[in-house]
């Protein structure tokens, strides 16, 4: 049995009278690629923002544990401290840092990780400096990755669509996490583009052993790609299983397509 | 021509003070989109604090003067920006959620409370402040040009601007400085301490207000509670006419402005000298509402 990561527990989310997520509980296994599927305003991104340490939870737990296996309970912790216990997530809306290059979005990226203080960036000593490098190095490599290196110095809001989406994914990268939330990766690609990502959030779990939540509309990436599946309803977990399973649901089919 | 010389030479020193504090104004502005009506009384500390620590080391110890200066400026930064970092604690920290307008209240609040603390803990008076900054021989020929205290302030300025924009630039600071002020949300994603960040600007950026405040003390040769007001002021007109939250739109309004004045009061009149810097900022606003290099924001609908 493979360590759990992620671990919802009876969670809820109330804005005012609208019950947004309402007793849900979600595990995450390392390594695995997991789908959150549902129809517009099942609560999907509610339960990211949750997850990340955007929104305060209302009810219940969300724990993470570290590669150490120690569980640590994250409600109402400050989104940065989420993301270093290794938590990184893309935007539906794309967010990246539009005036600053590729670049230097991902090495953004890098900042937790990194020592150099205020007298170091003024003085430049020795350590500084390797470490700067190392940093433009590292996050190079992140974009090669992503297939990003041509726009390494490209205002990032000068690049395709696309390419805008990826270097979300990079930029998450960039924050070494052991589970990615991807928020609709493919919305508003091409089908020619849809089947690089999935080639790439594979590869992204292959070869870095990255875990992946991810939220989607198009139904053959989820199929294609997921291991298994969850499915919300206005709030409520009504379908958990593999790719199969979840097809044949009579509630997912009802949700999708009315009675 | 010696007397227009005089003027662009009076104008430029104008300027690097106002550049000092404006600086301060658009950094905070850029990182939480508020206006610090406080920023001027954070300046006039800086001046306080020179002149206490100056005056007590001119009397006890008979260190030169230069020694003096150094180490009075090292203590208004130290102190104004424990100020500037305390203010932001105190009275903006607790309003970060809050709709924008009360925090600008709360800042005039700070400005208020600042200045009476200062009038009471000092007096009303004007109180001389000796110059520390010593003349440079090599100005003499030159001396009904320039006064090397001019000199020092131009140069300071220039070197305060040239470390900004390494810092801002290049530093994992400045990065998450940059960072931060785009989306606040999205920073602290990638695991910045957007906390951090806010109490570090405040820090730069009264330090700034600090190094202005001394300089215009040695300048002038006198001080009191007021002078934060009107130059907090004028440097915030400075700060809008270059586009706010844009950190060379400040230095650009700032002498823009500092020449704008120079030249009102040496070839029209004197007594409105202080108008000129309205009616500049009003005939810019009028051609470009987003100030000289202010960029137009897109709101999302």
């Amino acid at each position: 049995m493979s360590r759990i990561i992620l671990e919802i527990k009876d969670f809820s989310m109330v804005f005012g009278g609208l019950r947004a997520v309402d007793h849900v509980n979600i595990h995450i296994n390392d390594g695995e690629i997991v789908a959150l599927i549902g129809p517009n305003g099942a609560g999907k991104t509610t339960l990211f923002n949750c997850v990340t340490g955007v929104y305060k939870p209302s009810e219940g737990d969300i724990a993470v544990s570290n590669p150490e296996s120690k569980v640590i309970r994250t409600n109402g912790m400050k989104p940065n401290n989420i993301t270093e216990l290794g938590l990184a997530r893309t935007f539906q809306n794309i967010r990246l840092f539009s005036s600053m290059t590729a670049l230097e979005n991902v090495m953004i990226g890098r900042h937790p990780k990194l020592q150099a203080g205020i007298f170091g960036a003024i003085f430049r000593d020795k350590s500084t400096r390797t470490e700067e490098k190392q940093v433009v190095e590292d996050s190079l490599v992140i974009l090669k990755k992503l297939g990003l290196k041509q726009y390494a110095n490209e205002p990032a809001s000068s690049l395709s669509y696309g390419a805008q989406r990826r270097l979300e994914i990079a930029r998450a990268m960039a924050t070494e996490p052991q589970l990615l939330l991807l928020d609709e990766p493919a919305a508003g690609m091409n089908p020619q583009e849809t089947k690089e990502l999935d080639d790439t959030i594979t590869r992204i779990r292959d070869k870095e052993g990255i875990t992946i939540l991810l939220i989607e509309h198009d139904m053959s990436l989820v199929m294609s790609l997921s291991e298994r599946i969850y499915v919300l309803d206005y709030g409520k977990l009504i379908a958990e299983g593999s790719p199969d399973e979840v097809k044949a649901n009579p509630a997912v089919i009802k949700a999708y397509l009315g009675e | 021509m010696k007397y227009f010389l005089q003027l662009v030479l009076a104008g430029l020193t104008k300027g690097s003070i106002y550049a000092l504090i404006a600086l301060g104004y658009t950094m905070v502005y850029g990182i939480i989109k508020l206006i610090n009506f406080a920023h001027g009384e954070i300046y006039m500390i800086g001046a306080f604090t020179a002149l206490i620590i100056g005056g007590v080391l001119q009397i006890t110890t008979g260190l030169p003067p230069v020694t003096i200066l150094f180490i009075s400026l090292a203590a208004a930064i130290f102190f104004s920006a424990g100020y500037g970092v305390t203010m932001e604690n105190i009275a903006y920290k607790p309003l970060r959620k809050a709709p924008r307008l009360t925090a600008l209240i709360s800042a005039i609040g700070m400005s208020l409370v600042l200045q009476n603390y200062v009038l009471l803990a000092q007096t009303s008076d004007f109180l001389p402040f000796r110059s520390m900054i010593p003349n440079f021989s090599f100005l003499i020929p030159g001396k009904s040009l320039v006064t090397t205290t001019q000199l020092v302030i131009m140069i300071t300025t220039v070197v305060v601007m040239i470390f900004l924009t390494i810092l801002i630039k290049f530093t994992r600071m400045g990065k998450a400085m940059r960072a931060t002020s785009q989306d606040k949300v999205m920073a602290q994603l990638v695991g910045i301490d957007i906390n951090k960040v806010i109490t570090f600007t405040f820090a730069i950026g009264s330090a700034t207000a600090a190094i202005g405040g001394v300089l215009i003390a040695n300048h002038m040769g006198q001080i009191n509670f007021y002078i934060g007001f009107l130059a907090g002021i004028k440097a915030f007109v400075a700060a809008v006419l270059g586009g706010i939250g844009s950190i060379p739109g400040a230095v650009l309004g700032s002498f823009v402005l500092g020449m704008a004045e120079s030249f009102g009061a040496g070839y029209i009149s004197s007594a409105y000298e202080d108008a000129f810097a309205f009616v500049i900022l009003i005939i810019i606003l009028i051609i470009k509402p987003s100030g000289l290099m202010g960029r137009n924001e897109i709101e999302k609908v």
